[in-house]
Formats: C-alpha cells, structure tokens, sequence
C-alpha cells in the first residue's frame, strides 16, 4: 500500500499505541502538522508554550505511563530548545521518541534558515539519532526508534527527517503492523529488541549472592530508579521481605517500595536519613538495584559502605564497576532478576541489625502548628489531604528534596523528579505529560520560586487543556538550594541567590486564567489547597516560606555519608 | 572479591566493528574526547564482511578506563563489536611516509641504504628529494624516522595503527548474536 510519507510517520504511531504526543509547529515540520490535522481524531496533540515544556511533558507521560512519550518540533530554535529536556530524559532514563525535521537536502549544510545540525548536537544525550533523508527509511526508522527507546536501558531516540522526505508528493509503501510493542512481529525488529534487551540473568551469579546474603549478618538493600523504570515493585517487595533488611531509596528509585514501609529507612546521600546513610556505612552486605552510585549517593567513593561486599544488579553493563567497584553483579532486568533470586530465596532474619538502623529513623512526629509556614507543614497537609494515588511532580532545590523526603510514595511513576540532570523548569511540563496520560488522578506539582519563574509559561496549557494541576511554590525568595550551600560552605555570601522580585504569583495565576492563593500559615496553606484541590481548573498556591530554612540532614560533596554537615 | 583494575597507563587499541553509516565515527570519537583523552591513532576501514567498518583506536589509558570507554562503546547502535587489545596479545602495524630533502647525490646514497636496512621502499625521488614508504611496527618506523632525522625531513605522515589479535581468535567472536 502507497501512503504519503507524513502519513506513514503517523501510522507508525498508531502502530505503537501513540494517543498523545507534545510539541510545537514551525516551518520544516508544516507538512508533518499538516498531516497531524488529518489525523486530529486519532492523535490528540498538545500544544505547548515553548518546546521545553513539550520535550518536559513528553518525558512526565513517559515516566508516569511507562509507555514511550512522543515530541514534535521544528527545525533550528525548536529543535535546540528540546536540548535540556532531551539531557533530562537521558540521565533519568526515560523513553521519548523526539521528532524534528530539518531543512531539505538542497539546503543541508548550507546554513539555511533555521537549519542546525540536530542530530549532532542530541548524540550524546539520546540512546540513538536518525537522521531520514530518504523516505524508504521512514517506516523502519520509526519501528527502530521505538524498540530502542524501550528496549534494556530505556532513554530517549531523536529522529530529524529532511523536509523534502515530508513533502505531500512523497509516498512510501507500508504495510501496517498492528500492535507492535505486544508482537514485535517483525523479525528484523524482534532481533533488534533481542539485541538491545537486558540478558537473561545468570543462575550462576544468583546463586553467588544468594550465598553472600547467607553469610550476610547486615545486609542493605537499595532501591534505585531501575526499580522504577522496570516496573519491578512488586518483586523489590518481595525480596526486600525476605532479605528482612533495612531499605533505603535513591531520588530516582521513589516509588520503588513504598515510603511508608516497615523496612524503609527513606533516602540514602547527600540528603540521605540518618538510619540510611549509617545502614550504608555498617553493613557487611550492599545490594543495590537499578543504581549507578552517582556521586549524590556515593558522595565519597573511597570510603563508600566500606565495610561492606557490594552487589550491583543493573541492566547496563556499563553501569557496573563505574563509580563504584562491586563485588558481585548480575546485568539484568530488575524485575527478571529479582524474580529469579525470589524463587530460590528462604525467609532471613536480621532483627537485631534491623532494629539497631530502623531506630535512627526519626519518630513520625506531628507537624508543629502555628508560627510562620514551614516546610514541614506544607508536607503535612499534602500528606493528609492529597489521594492516595497523587503524582507528584517537582520541580529541582530544596522543596523537591522536602517533598522526596516526606511524602510516601507507593507505587513507580508517582514521583516525577529530574534526578540526574536536576534540571530546573522540569516540573510543570512532567505534570502536564502526566495529567494527559491519567486524565482522573491528581496531579500536584511542587516547585521552587526559582524554578517556576523558568518555565511557569506553561500555566497557558494547563490552562487551555483544563488540566487541574496544582502547583505549590516552596516561595522562599531565594535560590534556596544554592543559599543553603552558601550558607554552609561559603560563608554566608549569597552571590546572586536572592530573588526579591517579581511577578505576584497570584496574580500571574491569575492571568492564565487559573486560581491563585497566597498562604503563610499552615491553616492558610490548609485551607487554600483544599480549595485548589476542588476548584475544577488549575491552580497556585504561593506558599511563603522563611529564606532560611534548609533541607536536613546534608552531607557536603566528597565526604563520607555519615559525616553529617548538617544534622 | 573486587575487580582489580591494573592503574598503570598503558597503549590499548580498542578496535570496534560498526555498521558503515554516517556519523557513527564521531559517535565513537566523542566517548574519548568526553573523557579528555587524546586519541594517539584513529583508523577506519573496510572488512571482510559487507556494510562492516573496523575503527581501530590507539589510546594511552588506564585499565579500568578502557574498559568503561568499551562498555560505553558497545552501546551506541551502530557498534556490532568491540575488542580492547594491549600490546603483548597482538600485532601492530602502520605505514608511514617520509618524505626528505636530498642535498647532493652522496646524501641521497646514504639515505636509500638506511631505508633498505629498514626494509623501506623508495616511492618517490626527484633531484630535490626522496619520499620513502615503511611499513612496521610503531617501533620500527619510528626508528626509521629517528635515524633519518639527521637529514632534513620534509613531511611525515603516518596511517595510524592497525591492530589484530595474535593466534586463530577474531573480532567477530564478540559479534553481538543477530537472528
Ligand atoms: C537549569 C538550572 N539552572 C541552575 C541550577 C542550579 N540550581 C540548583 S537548585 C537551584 C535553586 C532553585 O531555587 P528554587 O526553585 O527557588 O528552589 P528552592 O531551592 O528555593 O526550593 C539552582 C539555581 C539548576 N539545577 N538547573
Ligand atoms: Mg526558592
């Protein structure tokens, strides 16, 4: 069957279940846009106000659904201005099949107008680049994209087609492939799957740490994001049940088990607890899933669980042995491995090591009432009051570190948080991709007075698309991450962190057409976000938090994780 | 136990077999160059097999960076197989041409004997000059160069070095399995 190309690419979708894509229109990517009207039926597509906000969204969808988000954008400044939202996707591993065109093959390295050389500049930050100047390639690029976007490691594809391949006269034979990512019916791409997919864990390795966790009197498990990513919860549970050891969790790995359970010790690193970092520190037996010891976790290597034999599960053989040496690894897919240990696992008993780390863990104390708004307060009333089910979205600083600290998040794809690249701005697009994937759960999206001021544009979509976000400003006046480090390390010289200005975020809240509510009190905080919660649009509470408060316990950078700068 | 890495810096060839499409030696280059590290020889080449290029890269590195540079390699999409070889389980080769100014005929005498000591072949000669082509070792050639840098060389290029494992093993033991 001939089809004109556009509408190959936008079968090629369908194919894998595409209902939503972000992105943003402009000269090279018209016939594609064109094309999309045809398809408007089909394909719901979200207009946001700047490409950053569409690559942001595309990547929350992904994140949230587990499914592989869509992203268009033009050539030039609009394929440039996904950049940081491609990054993002890369360091957190999240699936996104960006697509931009660029200018025709006549024009190519010419300097043409808005030409830039795309798929140049995306190659380190993505899992691959096309580059399609032929429309032949159209329909087997598209199929490739999507199995390496999700296929092992997931992260992000960018494919940039020449104008020319998307011209109207263009037609390419296509035979449709209905329910590719369930079949992979094709053999060139079940082989490519094959390829890229983690192996098989090895029994061998299995039963090697099944031996070390025999000889283990203080094991420590981790929880890392390829816990989340693979939607291995159920699996974590169950090993961590068994291995009856003190769980801690990484930024990325939130979700992974849940907050609130028995043996959870909360986040491990830089801003790890008490009962983590300690746990880190004293057991004889680390075993970490889907975490590559950034240097926010292994805040020193040298002197990282020293005492302890290290077991890296990972899917990436390039994760093992990178920043920290292991002991033991099995390359894997969590869930595939996890199961496998399950199996051939008996029920272990550590009670007295448990209980020795599980009573560092901070008594779970009332928020005091009164006074000024803290943060623990704002933490208080989301905890109450938000559904079980929320997803939270944040944004990068202090407030995002308040709210992985204290919400007790249950399920992977509840927390959306830019870990690895701490992108500023990343928070209002992830709950637009999230709130478009789950159109009835509730979405909050927690951020900083820094960080909304980057990308708060995106009030205009949340508004056009009645998206019923609420955004919480942690409104500190200040950079307070980087103040919080200016205090400690600097010497109270706070270089350029104050932001004593505008806008009024009630009244910009406004402005989009949104409610806005100011509160400085933890009744006025209570009272506002029940009134968001029910007021049937978007909205923001500007929520007025004293400039020093700062994110506790921390340790600095390249020192041991116990050696607390800040209790 | 932990992996023991050697920490000593060492010359590794890291020869790559990678699909022949466009881009994909600059996606090799950059995982070098992301890590700072100079590249001493790159080169690029057809194979015995169809649509396969074999990148051969000489770099002075430690163990344990070569390894996740490898790692990292083996990665990117169009890269088939990768294989770190060090200098004791292969052979090395690279051609170089020298290119030298001849002052008068006695210079010239005593250059052409010193190349046929090194088994070099004169590719090029004129009344000014000679262009010599080796073909050796690194080691070698250099020594070549060295002798002959008691004459006035004109211009030296050199192939970079090409790199195969020693006995019946290959690359294509490490080929990723396709169906
Ligand atoms: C795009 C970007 N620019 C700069 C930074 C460095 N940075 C990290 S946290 C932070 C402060 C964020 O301020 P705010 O949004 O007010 O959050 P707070 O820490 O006050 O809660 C900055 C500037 C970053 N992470 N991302
Ligand atoms: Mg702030």
């Amino acid at each position: 069957m001939k089809i004109r190309s556009t509408q190959a690419i936008l079968e090629c979708l369908l194919e894998q279940g595409v209902d939503t894509v972000f992105g943003y229109p402009g000269g090279t990517i018209l016939n594609l846009y064109d094309e999309l009207y045809r398809y408007r039926d089909r394909i719901r597509h979200i207009l946001t106000s700047h490409e950053q906000g569409a690559s942001h969204a595309a990547d929350g969808y992904a994140r949230a659904t587990g499914k592989v988000g869509v992203c268009f954008a033009t050539s030039g400044p609009g394929a440039t201005n996904l950049t940081t939202g491609i990054a993002t996707a890369h360091l957190d591993s999240s699936p996104v099949v960006f697509i931009t065109c660029n200018v025709s093959e006549n024009l190519l390295g010419k300097d043409a107008f808005q030409e830039v050389d795309i798929t140049g500049i995306a190659m380190p930050i993505t899992k691959a680049t096309f580059l399609v100047r032929d429309p032949e390639e159209i329909v087997p690029v598209m199929r490739q994209a999507f199995v390496v976007a999700s296929s092992g490691r997931p992260g992000p594809v960018l494919i940039d087609f020449l104008k020319n391949v998307t011209a109207p006269s263009q037609t390419v034979e296509y035979a449709p492939v209905p329910a590719i990512l369930q079949g992979d019916r094709l053999p060139e791409i079940r082989a490519l799957r094959r390829r890229l997919s983690a192996p098989q864990p090895d029994e061998g390795e299995i039963t090697r740490l099944l031996e070390m966790i025999r000889q283990s009197e203080r094991p420590f498990l981790l929880c890392g994001g390829g816990v989340v990513r693979g939607r291995a919860s159920a699996e974590f549970l169950a090993f961590a049940e068994k291995l009856d050891a003190p769980v801690a969790i990484t930024v990325m790995g939130g979700g992974g088990i849940a907050g609130d359970h028995r043996l959870s010790t909360g986040m491990i690193g830089m801003h790890g607890s008490h009962a983590s970092n300690t746990a880190c520190a004293e057991c004889d037996l680390l075993i970490a899933v889907g975490c590559r010891f950034s240097d926010r976790i292994a805040t020193d290597a040298a002197t990282f669980a020293q005492q302890a034999k290290i077991a890296q599960i990972d899917i990436d053989q390039s994760e093992i042995d990178k920043n920290i040496l292991t002991d033991l690894h099995i390359v894997g897919d969590a869930k595939a491995v996890l199961f496998a240990l399950n199996a051939r696992m008996g029920q272990m008993q550590h009670t007295e090591w448990k209980e020795r780390i599980l009573s560092l863990r901070p008594p779970e104390e009332a928020a005091q009432s009164g006074g000024t708004l803290a943060p623990a307060q704002i933490m208080d009333v989301i905890n109450r009051i938000a559904p079980e089910n929320t997803i939270f979205s944040t944004d990068v600083g202090q407030h995002q570190m308040w709210a992985i600290q204290s919400v007790h998040f249950r399920y992977p794809g509840q927390l959306l948080t830019s870990g690895g690249f701490g992108t500023m701005g990343f928070g209002l697009g992830a709950a637009i991709g999230a709130q478009a994937g789950f159109p009835d759960r509730r979405v909050l999206h927690l951020t900083g007075d820094g960080c909304f001021r980057m990308n708060c544009n995106e009030l205009a979509t949340v508004e056009h698309y009645r998206f019923p976000i609420v955004t919480v400003v942690f409104n500190n006046g200040c950079l307070g991450m980087v103040r919080q480090w200016q205090t400690l390390i600097y010497g109270k010289r706070f270089s350029e962190t104050t932001l004593d200005r505008g806008p009024d975020f009630v009244k910009l809240a406004e402005a989009y057409g949104l409610r806005g509510y100011r509160a400085a009190t933890a009744a006025e905080f209570e009272a506002a976000f029940r009134s968001a919660l029910d007021c049937g649009s978007g909205a923001v509470i500007d929520a007025a938090l004293n400039m020093d408060e700062m994110v506790r316990p921390m340790v600095a950078g390249g020192s041991p994780v116990t050696d607390f700068l800040l209790d | 136990m932990k992996k023991q890495f050697d920490a000593l810096r060492k010359r590794y060839t890291l020869c790559i077999l990678v699909q022949d499409i466009p881009g994909v030696l600059s996606q090799v280059a950059r995982l070098f160059s992301r890590k700072g590290y100079n590249i001493e020889s790159i080169v690029s080449g057809a194979t015995d097999r169809p649509h396969i290029t074999r990148i051969s890269i000489e770099i002075v590195a430690d163990e344990m960076m070569i390894e996740q540079i490898a790692a990292q390699c083996r990665k990117l999409l169009p890269v088939l197989a990768v294989k770190v070889l060090d200098s004791e389980g292969s052979i090395h080769r690279e051609i170089a041409l020298i290119k030298v100014r001849t002052e008068d005929r006695d210079g010239r005498e005593e250059i052409i004997q010193i190349a046929n000591i090194f088994r070099a072949k004169i590719i090029d000669i004129c009344k000014d000059s000679l262009t010599i082509a080796v073909f050796g070792t690194p080691v070698k050639n250099d020594a070549l160069i060295d002798t002959l840098s008691d004459f006035s060389i004109l211009e030296i290029a050199k192939s970079g070095t090409l790199a195969m494992e020693r006995g019946p093993g290959t690359i294509y033991q490490e080929l990723r399995d396709e169906e």
